[in-house]
Parts: C-alpha cells; structure tokens; sequence
C-alpha cells in the first residue's frame, strides 16, 4: 500500500484511465482512515470510480479533491469533489435517471453513484463544466441513504 | 504523489486451461484496458482451444464498478456465442452489496460460490432439468 | 444613580461573584457537610458518609471555580468541567432508582436553601443590597448547576438510547445454520433501510462463512411489506445471487405476494409459504430429501 498520499485530504489529476486507478486507491485508504467499515468503503471507492470515469469519459478530463469532514459533532465522514471543464450536462434530471447514458457504459454512472452515498450534489453548466460533491460518513448504526426509486 | 504505476495492474492477466475450463482469476484493482484486454484473450483461447467452460474468480477483487460489471457480462455473453458456459466464482459480499446498489444486478452471469462450486456447476449437464419437489 | 452604586460597591464590598466565589472557598467544608445530608447525596453515595462529602467538596470547588470566572449563568463554563461525569453519575443513579426528570431537578434545587442560608449569615457586616445581591448570585449559579445536571443526564440518555440502537439492529438479525449449506434469518419487526442493511451484511457474512448455497429470508414477522420494504428484500435476493447462493424467501402473505408483483421486479426468487417448506425445498435442491419413517406414512414431504 505504498507510493499514494498518505493523508486524507488530496487533490488528484484524472487525465487517463491509469488516473482511475490511482483516485479508487486514494479514496479506499482515505475512507479507512477516516473510519468507514468494509461495506461503506467499498461502496465511496465504487462511487468514486463511476464518478471519475464520468469526469473522464465526459468532461474530457479534470480532478477529484478528497477532504475529511466532521458535523461538529461525533461523525466523521469523506467528501469528494469531481471537477471537469467538459460541456456540461443540458438535462440533469434526465442524466440521474438511471439508463441514460450520452456514451458507452450502462448509464448507471451518474444515478449509481448517487445510491451509494449519503449526499450528492451536482452543479453542470452547458459550455463550462461539470462539478459533482458526494460526501459518506462513517456510522454505525448505518444511516439511512436518500431512498430513491 | 508518485505517478508510477505497479507492475500488477497492468500486467495482463493469465488465462490457465484445466482440462475443458478455462480459469482466470483476478485480483485486486484492475485497470480498463487490461480488462477490455481479458475479454480478447477469453474469446481468443476459447475458439483455440474449444473449451466448454470459462470460470473467473473474484474473490481478490475489491471493487466492481459498472465498467469492470459490463465487461464480465460481455465476457459470460461472449462465450455463450461460441459455446462456452462462463461462472463468475468467489464475489465479495461487500462487492455484492455495492453492486446490487448501484443497480447492476447482472442477471444474466452465472455464480458460484468459489472455484470448486463453480467447476461442479460446469460439471453438471448443459441444461438440466430443474426438479422440483413434490 | 447607577454610577453612584457601582462606585459604593468598589470601595465597600467586592463584586457579588467574587463574594460569592470567596464564600464557597472559604465555606468548602461546611458545604460539603450540609449537602451530604441532602437525599442527593444520602441516595447516591450510600456506601459511606465521607463518599457523599468527598463528592459535595467537589462540587463546592466547582461551583467557587464558575463563580471565580464571572460566568455564573453560563452552563459551558469550564469550572463545571471536572464535575460533569459525577454530576450525570448521580442523576443516572436516581434516575434509575425511578425518579423523573422533575423530581431530580427538584432535588438538586434543595441544596440552593443550605448554601444561601450559610452566605446570608457569613456576611453579618455587610449592607442589606449586597447581601441580597450576593444571595441573588449563588441563587442564579445554583440554578446554572441544576441546569448543567438536566443537560448531561439528557446528552447521556441520547447517548444511552444510541448504544441500545446498535445493540437491538444486531440482536434482531440472527442468521441462524439451518442444515449443511443452508442458512437462514428470521427477519421479525419494520424492515427500514438502516436495518435491512444489516441484515443483508450480516446473511452474506455467513453465506460466505458456511459456504452456504441457500440463504433463507422468513419474513412470517414482518408485519407490512410496502413497495420499500419488498425493494430491500429484492436488494438481498440478489446480492445473494451475485455471491453464487440461491434465496429463498419464506412466510410470504397474499397480499405481500401481491405487492412484489406490483413493484413488477423481474428478479427470479423462490418463494414458499413457510419456513419448513423453504428448509424442504433447500434440502430438496441439495438431494436430501424429508421422507416420513412413520409405518405406511413414507413418501417426500
């Protein structure tokens, strides 16, 4: 488990799919540190990994940022921010909804990612970009997820 | 950050023939084109060595995101096409939980247990009659 | 007029916190003393009398520590800090001895009457108006003290309802080892969404530690099976599939079948009225058959 940054926060480049690899192991370590059991980790580090293809695939590229977040109280948690100047998306409704895809993949990508975290927040501008924040935290008893359909 | 890549994750990865099977096993995180690549070597060794069956485990796996998901499914359905009955062996139940999740339930993959569960599968008849009691 | 009081307080008397601060110094052991008769503490430190008074003098210097700071009214003053365990140990103790919230507070009210008592008759010399300030101060930090006691008891029983969350979600979720290869969870009470999450960890954990091929999900005590409830159940059927076991899903009531046929779920998932036919069917797929051994009666279940 050597040769990637050592502490939580980061700023990571996704440029190419060797990035991905590189963004899925920052992202498993930062989310033991931070305390996430097995199950959460895999889920953040699967997230992060549609999420980064995502930035990739369709906004040409552009970074991720991991940062540990607390809610001031007992809870820790992770969140990352998925960054590109790729074109933006038109229909964000549309784009969540699960099937949808504007390349190849399953289109899970977006609305996928969305199921295995605590908060999702994405922020797109036709012609400047794409900017999605997810955040996890580390519980126990789980915390209810967001149910959706 | 060092930017090298380990060797492993984009070495390919072996695919060993035990009689009519073909085993892969695969381990830890995997690169996109050494998947893609995978998915070429299946289908090649298949037709050159007219296998029967394909068991990949994945119980050194510690993540499957839709991608990695879409490509074991083209490899299950890829075989299918020339014959081959492909069992997807040793998933994670972290990995499980994750993928059911993410809303890739891969209804069309075969799965075993482990390697041994998934060898006796291959071992059973094509397509046996499911008999149900009583 | 006010400048003219302010000015007759700094040459005459101290500030009424400070007064108050020096008293409560000065008057540590007698205190300690007094309160230690106070059913708080007689009820709490039972094992001894000096357990009570050692507890009371603790107090007393906290309360001197508060009253030093200015910040008689403030329930996050630091002085109260070394006392807080103690103070939320004693409520825990009469709590449970089955006294409400109220009657605690009442208690802790009862020592303020000692205190002031003890103040009143320490300042002989001094004028009405400052004693009575003085016994207004103790009486307001007296009241911050029995605030600070209502505040940790209510943190500790959030604290206490928490731990008892963890406990319940694992108590009511045991994967039990119905035969060789076969595992089975009687799901009984709400399936929410932080609960099923549980069981499913907990039913693959042991899917994978049995080498288990069938994994059986008795719903009989599930009291409603809504459309979210049913989406849960159909997560676990298929994250059981994935780790190549098959479910099957026992206990299942008309009109929950209906319900899963309304969600229209394609998921392939055996179903069986009850838990000993789901057990059978298993047996059945791992070529054990149930056959009566009764004269006349044999034939497979």
């Amino acid at each position: 488990m050597s040769g990637t940054a050592a502490g939580v926060d980061a700023r990571l480049p996704i440029r190419s799919d060797l990035d991905l690899v590189w963004v899925r192991q920052h992202v498993r370590q930062a989310a033991a540190a931070v305390g996430f059991g097995l199950v959460e980790q895999t889920k953040l580090v699967t997230a992060a990994s549609e999420l980064a293809r995502n930035t990739l695939v369709y906004g040409g590229g552009g970074e991720v940022t991991t940062e540990r977040v607390s809610d001031g109280r007992a809870a820790h948690g992770l969140r990352l921010t998925f960054t590109d100047r790729g074109p933006g998306i038109p229909d964000l409704e549309k784009a969540l909804s699960d099937g949808y895809t504007s390349g190849d993949g399953l289109g899970l990508g977006l609305g996928g990612a969305r199921r295995l975290v605590h908060e999702f927040a994405i922020d797109s501008t036709p012609g400047s970009g794409t900017t999605v924040t997810v955040t996890s935290w580390a519980t126990r008893p789980p915390r209810p997820r967001e149910e959706l359909r | 950050m060092n930017h090298e890549l380990p060797r492993a994750a984009a070495a390919p990865v072996p695919v060993l023939r035990l009689g009519d099977v073909l085993l892969i096993t695969l381990q830890g995180d995997l690169h996109d084109g050494t998947a893609e690549q995978l998915q070429r070597d299946i289908a090649e060794s298949i037709v050159r060595s007219r296998v029967t069956g394909v068991v990949i485990d994945i119980s050194g796996v510690e993540i499957i995101d839709s991608y990695l998901g879409r490509v074991l499914a083209e490899i299950a359905a890829g075989s299918r096409l020339l014959a081959a009955r492909t069992v997807v062996a040793g998933m994670r139940p972290a990995v499980a939980i994750t993928l059911v999740e993410l809303g890739l339930t891969l209804p069309g993959l075969r799965t075993a247990l482990s390697t041994e569960a998934a060898l006796e599968l291959l071992a059973e008849p094509a397509d046996r009659p499911h008999r149900e009691p009583r | 007029m006010p400048e003219h009081h302010t000015t007759a307080r700094n040459t005459e008397n101290p500030v009424p916190t400070q007064e108050v601060g020096a008293f409560l110094g000065r008057r540590r052991e007698q205190l300690a003393q007094r309160w230690a008769d106070e059913p708080l503490f007689r009820a709490v430190f039972t094992v001894s009398r000096d357990e009570a008074v050692e507890a009371g003098r603790a107090v007393a210097d906290a309360l001197a520590q508060v009253a030093g700071s200015g910040r008689v009214e403030d329930t996050d003053s630091p002085g109260f800090t070394p006392v807080r365990e103690q103070l939320t140990r004693m409520a825990a103790s009469r709590g449970r001895a089955g006294l409400t919230a109220a009657q605690i507070s009442r208690e802790v009210d009862a020592l303020r009457r000692p205190a002031v008592d003890l103040l009143v008759a320490d300042l002989p010399q001094a004028s009405s108006e400052h004693v009575r300030e003085c016994a207004t101060t103790l009486t307001a930090l007296m009241g911050t003290l029995r605030l600070v006691v209502m505040e940790t008891s209510l943190t500790e029983g959030q604290a206490l309802i928490d731990r008892q969350q963890v406990q319940l979600l694992e108590v009511a979720t045991p994967v039990i080892r119905l035969w060789d290869g076969i595992v089975g969870v009687p799901l009984i009470g709400t399936l929410d969404s932080a609960r099923s999450q549980v069981v499913m960890e907990t039913l693959l954990e042991s899917v994978v530690d049995q080498q288990a091929r069938f994994a059986i999900l008795d719903i009989t005590g599930v009291p409603t099976v809504d459309s979210l409830v049913a989406q849960h159940l159909m997560k676990t059927v298929a994250a059981v599939r994935l780790m190549g076991a098959e479910c099957v899903v026992s206990g299942i009531r008309p009109a929950i079948a209906q319900t899963i046929v309304h969600l229209g779920l394609d998921l392939p998932v055996v179903t069986r009225s009850s838990l000993a036919d789901a057990l059978a069917y298993a047996l059945h797929r791992l070529g054990a058959d149930i056959v009566s051994v009764t004269p006349g009666g044999a034939g497979t279940r």
